[in-house]
Order: structure tokens, then C-alpha cells, then sequence
């Protein structure tokens, strides 16, 4: 059972980063290389997460799909880091018993001959603890 | 000029040639890679919570060795060099973080940021020098027009990776140059091609990676050069347009005239 009750603070603290700074210019997810993919972007992670609104976060496909390319945090001119609150809500989550999205038994049939170790020991960084 | 040298996980497996003969080459320059006795593995991708300390002792280890041989850290594969340059930031930045790092593996070691973390590129750029480089060209690739592929990990963040513009870079064009070919310039050279999205959706990489190849195509490109072995894999096995993608290290020891084991 996912915990849902992650608060404001509590990723406030993971990330590092204040999302009040935030002024909703969407810049972040207008240079978004993968705004297609995600349910929600990343300025909309900024103002639920300052709005209370948490848990469609826990629970949403863009925790995932997030590539950590970090152009949000590179182009936002506050300074905000959206990306560092996107990996701050899926660490909330694949820190919890049972909550890994990838798992070691999926491996074997995602490999390939080319596929470079680099590839899985990233996203078991990303996606398990 | 000798370094203490970080290879990692893929340069030791998947991706051999980038490792050898980005050596080959450096014999050639007068630069000595004295790799880091037992590196272990710097996890592919850096994390950028605050409060992770363990996932980021493997890059301390490399670094606070570098610094009890009094050498910079060399960097070759991409994500090497991102996750190491980054926690080497943490250190030299975060009290707390570096407090709890040397608390970790003490009594063993201690560090406090002093290595410098240098990529192979810039080490062309700043300790050889591209005028030299270009001197001790002996098989220059003229005519051949290449698009150098950055994409996110040598950039950002900008403020700490501090390797070229992260919106403008110019240290592989001018690498280009240096080695007697053509850079072509196109939009998505600093966009990512999908990383280890492979994993998890591969539509996903499949839409970044043929964005980053049409992008090269239409400007005219011959072929790609990457440091980083996933960005390799996702521009020729993810993509569906197809282009020669290559390490940068292999036209560098062609244009060096050490490609073939003599």
C-alpha cells in the first residue's frame, strides 16, 4: 500500500528546493523534451505540491517518464529546479516497501546485445531502492 | 601531465573502444591515465536529494584517492563525469552532506573537495591545447561533416558542471576543427536522447532519439560523435532514421594515426 501522506515539507526537505519560489512562467515544461509523455509537467509538480495536492503526484506516470535531462532546472529563471522536486516525489514513493517500479526480475527480457550497463544500473537508480 | 583516471562500469565492457582509444591517444599527447585501483561503479545517474549519502560514497572513494596521489580526476564516459563532478559540488558546498560522508569512512579517508574533476575534453581544451592537438594531426578527416552530440550530461547543471555554455557549447566543434573535419551545427545537440527511458518506455527514447538524428540529418551531418555509451545506444538502436554514431575518442585516434594497433 502506497502511503500517500507526504507533505509539502517533506519534499521541500528531499529536494532542497522552495516551491513558493516558483512564478508559474511554464517555462520549465514548455522546454519539457518530454512534455508529450507526462501527465503532468513540471510547473504543474510546483503548484500542486505548494497547493497541498500531492497525492495525483505520488500516483502519476510523469514520476516515471521524467528523464532527468535537467533542461527545467537549467532553464528556469528563478532558479526553482523543477527537476529536483520531480526526483524528490519519486524518491517518495520507491522509498516504500514493496513501491519499486522496476524490479530485477523485469531485466532479462529488456536486454539486448547493445544495451550498455550504464542503461540499468541507471534506471535501477531511478526506479528501485 | 598524469591523472588518476575513472573509467566506469561500460568503458570496461559495452563501451571498450571509447576507453581505449581515448589511452592510445593520450600516449600520443603526453598524457598519462593512471587508472583509480578498485573504482567502484558511480551509479549512472546522479541523485539530486539532499538527503542520499550512500549512493554517492563511490564517486567520494575515486575522488579522495585522486587527491592522496596529488592528481586531477579524468573523466571520460559522460555520466562518469556528471555524477562525480556533482558530488564533488555536494562536498565542496554542503557542510552537512560532507559531514556525514567523511563520518561514513572514517577513519579510512578523509575529503573535503579538493580533486578536480577534468573530462577528457577538456583536458584537449585546457591542458593540451586544440592548436597543439591540431598540430599532431597526421590523417586529417577533411571534408567530413559531423555533428557533435552533447546532450544533457557534460551541460547541466551549468552552474556546476561548468564545461562550455550549457545553451551554446563549442568545445566538440572546436575538437572538429582541431581534427581537420567540419562541425555541423543543429537544434537538438544539447537535448536528451532519452537516457535510461530504454528501461521503462521505449516509444519514449524511440521519439527523443530520432528527433536528435533528424535534427543532425537536416543540417547535413555524415555522421555523430557522443561521449557518452547510452546516448550511442539510443541514437543508432532507438532511432529509426540511421546515421554512424561514434565515440569521439575513435576519430581522435584516427586523426592521430593511432586507430590500428601497430
Amino acid at each position: 500500500m502506497l502511503n500517500t501522506k507526504i507533505s509539502k515539507e517533506e519534499l521541500e526537505r528531499i529536494s532542497g528546493v522552495k516551491v513558493s519560489k516558483c512564478m508559474k512562467c511554464g517555462k520549465c515544461s514548455a522546454t519539457c523534451p518530454n512534455f508529450d509523455g507526462m501527465d503532468y509537467h513540471p510547473h504543474q509538480f510546483m503548484d500542486m505540491i505548494d497547493k497541498g495536492m500531492i497525492e495525483p503526484l505520488l500516483q502519476s506516470d510523469s514520476i516515471w517518464t521524467c528523464l532527468s535531462c535537467m533542461a527545467c532546472l537549467q532553464r528556469c529563471p528563478r532558479n526553482v529546479e523543477p527537476a529536483k522536486v520531480i526526483e524528490a516525489v519519486r524518491l517518495a514513493v520507491v522509498r516504500q516497501q514493496n513501491q519499486n517500479h522496476l524490479k530485477d526480475e523485469q531485466i532479462p527480457e529488456l536486454l539486448d546485445e547493445a544495451l550498455p550497463q550504464q542503461a540499468i544500473v541507471s534506471a535501477f537508480r531511478k526506479y528501485k531502492k | 601531465m598524469k591523472y588518476s583516471y575513472y573509467p566506469g562500469c561500460t568503458l570496461k565492457t559495452k563501451a571498450k573502444e571509447l576507453n581505449d582509444y581515448a589511452i592510445r591517444s593520450a600516449q600520443v599527447l603526453g598524457i598519462e591515465m593512471e587508472e583509480v585501483e578498485n573504482w567502484q561503479c558511480c551509479g549512472g545517474v546522479y541523485t539530486t536529494a539532499k538527503d542520499e549519502i550512500a549512493t554517492k560514497l563511490s564517486s567520494v572513494r575515486a575522488l579522495a584517492q585522486a587527491q592522496d596521489k596529488g592528481q586531477d580526476l579524468l573523466t571520460l564516459c559522460s555520466a562518469c563525469h556528471n555524477v562525480i563532478k556533482r558530488t564533488n559540488h555536494d562536498i565542496q558546498t554542503d557542510e552537512d552532506f560532507a559531514f556525514k560522508v567523511n563520518n561514513y569512512m572514517a577513519p579510512d579517508m578523509e575529503y573535503h573537495g579538493e580533486t578536480k574533476v577534468v573530462h577528457y575534453l577538456e583536458m584537449l581544451r585546457d591542458v593540451v591545447g586544440f592548436d597543439t592537438l591540431k598540430s599532431k594531426v597526421v590523417n586529417p578527416l577533411t571534408g567530413k561533416k559531423i555533428a557533435a552530440y552533447y546532450g544533457c550530461l557534460l551541460l547541466r547543471p551549468g552552474t556546476v558542471m561548468a564545461f562550455d555554455d550549457p545553451e551554446n557549447p563549442k568545445i566538440m566543434e572546436d575538437f572538429i576543427r582541431a581534427i581537420g573535419a567540419e562541425p555541423v551545427l543543429y537544434a537538438q545537440r544539447n537535448e536528451c536522447c532519452g537516457g535510461y527511458m530504454t528501461l521503462n518506455d521505449r516509444e519514449i527514447a524511440k521519439n527523443r532519439s530520432e528527433a536528435v538524428v533528424q535534427s543532425a540529418l537536416k543540417k547535413g551531418a555524415d555522421c555523430m560523435i557522443t561521449a557518452c555509451p547510452l546516448c550511442r545506444y539510443n541514437l543508432e538502436a532507438n532511432a529509426v532514421t540511421e546515421i554512424p554514431v561514434i565515440y569521439f575518442t575513435e576519430l581522435l585516434a584516427e586523426a592521430l594515426g593511432v586507430k590500428e594497433v601497430q
